[in-house]
């Protein structure tokens, strides 16, 4: 059993599963030379045209660029610049369609070619004398990405680290029309052997396979013969088969091996790149000739003269196709690429990019839609087509049941998109276009799950953070208040204070029958010689206490309230009561600023309210009866068909009211009282009235409307 | 002006589902040709009559399913069933059964699972099988070939036998099954089948009229048509050699095993290949593509438990012969057989490697 490397020696090529045979319709171009298109009128120059990032900016509008001068900067790993096509005048940098399915508008600039061709300063590199890193910095700097279709920056291919085997040069061109690299190779051998030779020099390969499909004897032939220097360059060609020119096929073809999923081919010790790359990184080092141009077929039945043209970066199709003849068909299809993989484009105005290789302009005749979708018969004549041994059928079925976790159990990833089953489907189902949208919609559903994830990550954390501060929180509380316990065991203060409480409890109760005047200057006075925080809690408590006393008289003018408002309901006029009391209640909110005039105010409340229940005599005399809060029962009485809750307002009103009068005298009599007693009573003043006067407020208002929807 | 934007591939070749089904149907022609030719025109009948049955029912569900009727009848696959069922029945059958068996093939095997492509079961069979156990006696009612007939059938008998089972001059179809020296005649297979269980040995048996060289007499050629459009469908591509291939080689493999274990009491492999519907199931039956296994290595299993089955139902069930069944027990089977015979997918390893 030879070797691996024996078997290629010997010229063995290898096959890969499935594959079509579309028809070539090559010779409608592989005939006839490269033209050389007229500058046209505007370059568009997309400021990014292969994977990675754009570089940075260096012209601005109205800069005039010499040809070959760079338009934007390398300025990291990911970034290939690039250069200005010919000389001219920057007219602007603006968004303009793009060469990409999507058609969106991307960042562009618009060259205006002034004809004079004027080149920038050149400095060819001497091979011998350049190390690895001159040289890929000259590929990085001239903007090379991979011209096969994918556009990967050149300088990361061959920047790499790993031992590399096997340098196969792609120069396949399996899709039909295409026949750019054919006729590169036909004219352009030499410089192209340069190329792979710099390609070498950097990888440093065993052996170098050069894979050309056997339609194209010419350019095998060429090939063939400028490589005859070369011991351990391999022309290898291979039968004519969709799509021999993968990335993935290629490498079975020519070395039996696959690129083992998830891995990059260089992880086998291959490294591949394509026949035009290979060119221009010859022209970049030995020339100092950065991309520029590219050859481009353009074909077509709708075309007089289809041909391969080489074609300035940034020239518009539509040029491209004028120059070719083009005679559009109403409903014309133009294609970027080719019929197999290449997209419709939907405005002629998109520019010729560096992965460019073939505009389309076919009849309807020549490439009939696939207009009618039918059910998918299981067939599985696709299943045979598939380079990449999937099941379409089932990926079909899966994709429109959305079912992610079956498309990822059928390998949907490894599908590359190369239509091969679509082309052979009988029931002309568009099998790729469902792929597309499955993968686009796992990819967001990653997405979303991975975006989910982190939000639960980020809600558990601020959780968990919650938690923490709110035990924090608790711990340091009871520290807190432990230190505070210890604190005021170990002081006396907290007996004097106790002592100051017991000694006021219990003049108090002694105080219940005396007059509240020498109650608030005897406790002041003994008070007075504890602490003055003593004296405030005593204040307090009394006055507490006297709050408790009123509400046992509150309670029993409800009782005579509810009774006055039987009788006010049937004899009184409810107007009557209601104005005195109403007026009452704005004197009430009037004079709270300070507690006299409260006090003023409560006592010409129960002066009105009196005379309103003397208005209604019935009512009067039953209150008075009662309890000394007469007066203010009877405003109670405007409660006609009262809610109680209505009453038990007025009453509270009335009490605090009243208990603002008495304080206030207390005060008045009890000049010698200390300051802070004082201030005390008026605080609990000053806010007392005027809650009342809106409780009583209230009241009414609601009382009135009762009394209202009874009347009426 | 507007330009035409479609997803890729831009380019398709143009062998529709249609055409495909179109090219089965006229692969089924030379042995059409041969049954008409050497066991009379009742075939014909069928044949007519159960496409315009096919095609009613489909028109009829379609319009139910709210579906276009003209780009569906016109895919060809409702009058493959039809050909295919019409051509595996007694020619001779009373018109009602190949009208019932071809509206259920169509309503309840193919429509009511989802119109063409979702069906579990091969229609044809199904609707077969149906026939075969509610009307047992006109499903095997095969008129011995023509040869052999006492009476010949003129086309106009044909008509009339099959609308009344009488044929115009009046011999009723009991009538006609016998042979010249007035002895009811059997299928080839049916006749093995009970002479053997007779105590018969093989010799004896094939000794009879209705069997000719290793097969039945007419069957052989029928077989052998069927052989000669099974293989122009292989070399047009248009079905995988896989199944048939396999479903052969298992026949053929199991009865060469057995008649070498038991050279008087089972029939040799030649014998079963060319007799009953062994080519014509091989061949269009079991490569229907919707039923079938899709997989390579699915297709030789699927073909193989075909051949399996038929081996053990002829020689030990209670049919004479069992297409119909193996086929429909395989269609329950593909959903595993595809699960578990999926292809390696580039780039990753095989179960067994991982």
């Amino acid at each position: 059993m030879p070797s691996l490397f024996q078997q290629i020696q010997a010229g063995t090529v290898w096959d890969f599963h499935g594959g079509i045979h579309p028809p070539t319709r090559k010779q409608q171009t592989n005939q006839k030379p490269v033209a050389v298109m007229p500058l046209p009128d505007r370059l568009y120059i997309p400021l990014r045209q292969h994977i990675g990032v754009a570089g940075q900016l260096l012209v601005k509008a109205g800069d005039t660029v010499l040809k070959g001068q760079p338009l934007t900067l390398a300025d990291n790993s990911m970034a290939v610049p690039v250069h200005a096509p010919t000389s001219g005048t920057v007219l602007a940098i603006t968004p303009h369609t793009g060469a990409h399915p999507s058609a969106l508008p991307e960042l562009t600039l618009v060259l205006a070619p002034d004809g004079k061709e004027q080149w920038r300063e050149r400095e060819p590199l001497a091979l011998a004398s350049c190390n690895n890193m001159t040289l890929l910095n000259r590929i990085q700097e001239s903007g090379i990405a991979g011209m096969g279709g994918a556009g990967f920056p050149t300088h990361l291919k061959t920047g790499v680290n790993q031992p590399v085997d096997y340098l196969i040069i792609n120069a396949v061109e399996c899709e039909p029309y295409i026949t750019a690299d054919d006729l590169l190779m036909q004219e352009a051998a030499t410089t192209i052997v340069k190329g792979i030779d710099i390609l070498c020099q950097l990888l440093n390969p065993k052996a170098v396979l050069i894979g050309i499909e056997d339609d194209k004897p010419i350019a095998a032939a060429a090939m063939m013969a400028a490589c005859s220097q070369r011991e351990h360059y391999y022309v290898r060609t291979v039968p004519t088969k969709y799509p021999s020119g993968g990335e993935k096929q290629l490498i079975q073809l020519l070395t039996n091996k696959e690129v083992p999923n998830g891995r990059r081919p260089v992880d086998i010790g291959i490294v591949m790149q394509n026949v035009g790359t290979a060119f221009a990184i010859a022209q970049a080092v030995l020339d100092d000739h950065p991309l520029l141009s590219r050859i481009v077929t353009v074909a077509g039945e709708t075309l007089n003269q289809p041909q391969n043209v080489l074609a300035l970066i940034g020239t518009p199709v539509s040029s491209l196709l004028d120059f070719c003849g083009f005679q559009p068909e109403p409903k014309q299809s133009v294609i970027m690429g080719g019929p197999m993989m290449g997209f419709a484009l939907a405005d002629l105005s998109v520019p010729v990019v560096k992965t460019t290789n073939c505009i389309l302009a076919p009849t309807a005749a020549e490439l009939p839609a696939a207009s009618n979708e039918m059910d998918c018969i299981r067939c599985s004549s696709c299943a045979d087509a598939c380079p990449a041994s999937l099941l379409p059928q089932q990926l079909l079925w899966y994709s429109k049941a959305k079912d992610s976790e079956k498309l990822a159990e059928y390998n949907l990833a490894d599908c590359i998109e190369c239509g091969a089953c679509a082309y052979v489907c009988p029931s002309e189902i568009p099998l790729v276009q469902y792929y597309r949208i499955a993968k686009a919609e796992l990819r967001e559903q990653q997405r979303e799950a991975l975006k989910a994830e982190q939000a639960k990550a980020r809600f558990e954390a601020r959780n968990a953070r919650l938690e923490r501060e709110k035990q924090e929180r608790a711990e340091r509380n009871q520290q807190l208040a432990a230190a505070r316990q210890q604190q005021q065991l170990a002081s006396g203060a907290n007996n004097a204070v106790a002592d100051a409480l017991a000694r006021i409890k219990a003049k108090q109760a002694q105080a219940n029958t005396g007059a509240a005047s020498t109650e608030a200057e005897s406790s002041s006075a003994e008070t007075q010689s504890s602490a003055d925080k003593a004296t405030i809690l005593a204040e307090r408590e009394r006055k507490k206490q006297q709050a408790r006393e009123y509400q046992q008289q509150k309670a029993a003018a409800i009782a005579a309230g509810m009774t006055a408002e039987e009788n006010a309901a049937t004899d009184a006029n409810t107007d009557q009561t209601a104005t005195p009391s109403d007026s009452a209640a704005a004197d009430n909110s009037i004079g709270t600023t300070d507690n006299k005039a409260a006090a003023v105010a409560a006592a010409i409340a129960r002066a009105r309210a009196k005379k309103a229940a003397e208005a209604t005599p019935n009512t009067a005399a039953s209150v008075q009866a009662t309890t000394d809060a007469t007066s203010e029962a009877s405003t109670a009485t405007d409660n006609d068909a009262d809610p109680r809750k209505a009453a038990v307002a007025a009453a509270l009103a009335r009490a605090k009211a009243k208990k603002a009068a008495e304080t206030t005298q207390s005060t008045a009599q009890a000049d010698t009282a200390d300051a802070s007693a004082d201030a005390n009573s008026q605080a609990d003043n000053d806010t007392d009235p005027r809650k009342a006067a809106i409780a009583a407020a209230i009241a009414r208002a609601k009382a009135k409307k009762q009394a209202d929807s009874e009347n009426s | 002006m507007s330009f035409k934007i479609a997803s890729s591939p831009h380019q398709h070749n143009q062998r529709s589902t249609a055409q495909l089904m179109r090219l089965v149907t006229l692969a089924c022609l030379p042995g059409i040709a041969v049954q008409a030719v050497l066991f009379g025109y009742g075939v014909i009948i069928q044949l007519l009559l159960a496409i315009v049955t096919a095609w009613c029912s489909e028109a009829l569900m379609l319009k139910l399913r709210n579906k276009a009727i003209l780009p569906r009848l016109k895919d060809n696959s409702a009058m493959l069933t039809a050909v295919l069922l019409a051509i595996a029945i007694p020619p001779y059958a009373p018109w009602w059964i190949i009208v019932i068996g071809t509206a259920f093939a169509i309503i309840m095997v193919k429509q009511l699972y989802g119109g063409l492509g979702n069906n579990l079961f091969n229609p044809a069979m199904a609707a077969y099988v149906l026939l075969l156990v509610s009307f047992p006696l006109q499903m095997t009612q095969w008129l011995p070939p023509l040869s052999l007939q006492s009476v010949s059938l003129s086309p106009a008998d044909a008509v009339c036998a099959v609308f009344s089972q009488y044929s115009c001059s009046g011999f009723s179809l009991t009538q006609l099954q016998s042979s010249v020296d007035g002895i009811t005649m059997a299928t080839p297979l049916d006749t093995l089948r009970t002479d053997l269980s007779r105590g018969l040995t093989l010799d004896e048996s094939l000794a009879k009229p209705v069997f000719f060289a290793f097969a039945g007499t007419g069957w052989l050629w029928l077989n052998l048509a069927y052989l000669l459009g099974g293989l122009l469908l292989i070399q047009q591509k248009i079905i995988s050699w896989r199944i048939p291939v396999a479903v052969l080689g298992s026949l053929f493999v199991l009865s060469a095993i057995s008649s070498l274990a038991a050279p008087d009491a089972m029939a040799g492999p030649l014998f079963h290949l060319f007799s009953g519907g062994t080519m014509l199931a091989a061949f269009f039956i079991a490569t229907d593509p919707v039923s079938a296994s899709t997989t390579n290595r699915g297709r030789l299993i699927y073909g193989g438990l075909i051949g399996l089955l038929v081996f053990l139902i002829r020689n030990f069930g209670g049919y004479p012969d069992a297409y119909a069944f193996a086929v429909l027990l395989a269609n329950m089977a593909v959903p595993l057989i595809d699960y578990y015979t999926r292809p390696r997918t580039y780039g990753h390893r095989t179960r067994s490697e991982r």
